[in-house]
């Protein structure tokens, strides 16, 4: 997960809760970039888990930190018998990644990366609320990552945008438009996913035509750093 | 996977179309021509033509016959069109270029004729993609003229011979020295760059030598890099033919097996450099 945010951006903001980590980046570039939330549980990662907030009352610590130092911590623990992170203030504040490595002797191995970080302030804790998820007209899964990528950065030799577009019947459509070519790649049986209702949102989708097109114009240098960067290999993926 | 033939809404038929289960068959013949943005396709029943120029020195043609691909009709005596060749070959591999095995990516090629695009219907795991490139005027083309009955000299040898060669060629030199001689050095590349002239012998008994015709002695230089683009045909193919002219016309004509151990051929034809007259040499 580290890896895949390193990709999207050079600094990102880290949130942590009693249960929750938050990683968040907001692109306000004006035209148009990458913003991504994401939320783990902590007990998915860590056996062990403790943290005292700035208040009782809030809980919560906020740092702003340069993804692709942890990335770099991390790749020493890939074969770790054990990973303890750790936030100090020794000289300025620090998330201090300690990791044991098995070794030949008895004694095991300490390696230690100290990353600086950024206390934020509290003052500044609304800047990084959950987006709201828009009103789609659209929401479906994205077919498989791999032949999606392959496609989007052939068209990125041939165009700057390329045109989305996606109905309730599990079609995805990309096309690219230029004087020398059009090509429009077209993907079926993707499935659509189910929202729950919340104030009747659910039956304005159900009203819409099944295979009417809601479509979306995007650059595509965009597009293939956000496909590029995906390290993950996700169960489901979607696009709204 | 076949794809579904549908004439064109307007209701005028295609003058060329093709299929072909396994893109990669044309994409990689096409790759090897690739040095100019723009090419020339002719079809005829026969099968596809494909002549990428440059600086009216050299010319590369790619050829697939008919029997290649699995579908091919050609209504009229001979279609030509002028094509962006990076754009096409971008559309043939607009599912990636890594051949994994077992998986391929069907085509169906349609033309309509003059002024219409040339319209590509691509398939790979159940997903299509479909691609218009705009078709322009064919320009002319040279005729090199090169025919069989005046080949002074002629080579043929087992391309892992060349590839080598090829590939260390000094670009620091200006052109490439060919001599094929009956008497020794026999078949000598040269090169003559800023470290030094280089030269490269084949003896006519080598193994690697599967032909050897030469008539004349003859010594001919041609400028390095235009000749450059070829090591592509090189190193696709499994033997390759040279062949000079009484005016020092170079002919390479590259044999290539692809995968289903088809063959297909790539020719490059290049005018000596005239630079050189033969009294400074």
């Amino acid at each position: 997960i580290v890896n895949t945010i390193a990709k999207l951006a050079k600094t990102c903001t880290l949130r942590l809760t009693v249960s929750r980590l938050y990683f968040i980046l907001s692109d306000k570039a004006a035209n148009g970039g990458i913003s991504m939330w994401c939320e783990l549980c902590q007990g998915n990662f860590f056996d062990e888990f403790q943290m005292e907030g700035v208040a009782a009352e809030h809980n919560e610590i906020y740092l702003e930190l340069v993804p692709e130092n942890l990335s770099r911590a991390l790749k020493t623990a890939q074969n770790a018998k054990a990973v303890k992170i750790k936030l100090t203030n020794k000289h300025c504040p620090c998330l201090r990644v300690a990791v044991e490595l098995p070794s030949l002797s008895s004694s095991s191995r300490i390696v230690t990366h100290d990353i600086p970080v950024g206390v934020i302030p509290r003052r500044l804790w609304n800047d990084f609320r959950e987006p709201s998820v828009p009103d789609f007209d659209v929401s479906i899964y994205l077919p498989v990552l791999k032949t999606m990528k392959s496609v989007v950065e052939r068209m990125k030799n041939l165009s700057n945008s390329l045109v989305i577009e996606a109905n309730l019947s599990g079609e995805m459509n990309l096309k690219i438009e230029t004087d020398l070519v059009s090509v429009t790649t077209h993907f079926k049986d993707l499935g659509n996913p189910p929202w729950a209702s919340e104030d009747g949102c659910q039956s304005s989708a159900q009203d819409r035509d099944l295979e009417s097109m809601a479509e979306a114009r995007i650059d595509i240098k965009k597009l293939q750093q956000l496909l590029a960067g995906q390290q993950v290999n996700p169960t489901k993926a979607l696009c709204s | 996977m076949p794809l579904s033939t549908q004439p064109p809404a307007s209701g005028e038929p295609y003058v060329l179309s093709a299929s072909l289960d396994n893109a990669r068959h044309l994409s990689s013949l096409l790759k090897a021509v690739h040095f100019q943005d723009h090419a020339t396709c002719f079809a005829t029943a026969n099968g596809l033509r494909v002549t990428v120029e440059d600086a009216k020195c050299i010319q590369a043609n790619a050829f697939i016959q008919a029997e290649i691909f699995q579908e091919f009709a050609v209504q009229e005596e001979s279609v030509t069109f002028r094509i962006n060749l990076s754009v096409l070959l971008d559309c043939l591999t607009i599912f990636g270029t890594s051949s994994l095995p077992g998986t391929s990516t069907a085509l169906r090629m349609c033309y309509c004729g003059y002024g219409h695009p040339l319209v590509l219907f691509l398939e790979e795991g159940g997903v299509v993609t479909v691609c218009k490139i705009n078709t322009q005027e064919p320009e002319e083309l040279l005729d090199f003229d090169f025919c069989s009955t005046k080949v002074v000299n002629k080579i043929i040898l087992q391309s892992e011979g060349l590839r080598e060669a090829f590939a260390e060629l000094d670009m620091t030199s200006e052109v490439l020295q060919i001599t094929m001689s009956p008497d020794k050095p026999y078949f000598r590349l040269s090169t003559f760059g800023n470290a030094g002239s280089a030269h490269l012998d084949y003896p006519r008994d080598s193994d690697l030598m599967e032909a050897f015709h030469c008539n004349q002695t003859q010594t001919n230089r041609y400028k390095i890099s235009l000749l450059k683009p070829s090591t592509k045909a090189l190193a696709l193919s499994c033997k390759v033919s040279i062949r000079t002219d009484s005016q020092g016309f170079l002919s390479l004509q590259y044999m290539i097996r692809n995968e289903d151990g088809q063959i297909c051929f790539v020719e490059y034809y290049c005018c000596p450099d005239e630079d050189i007259t033969e009294a400074e040499l």
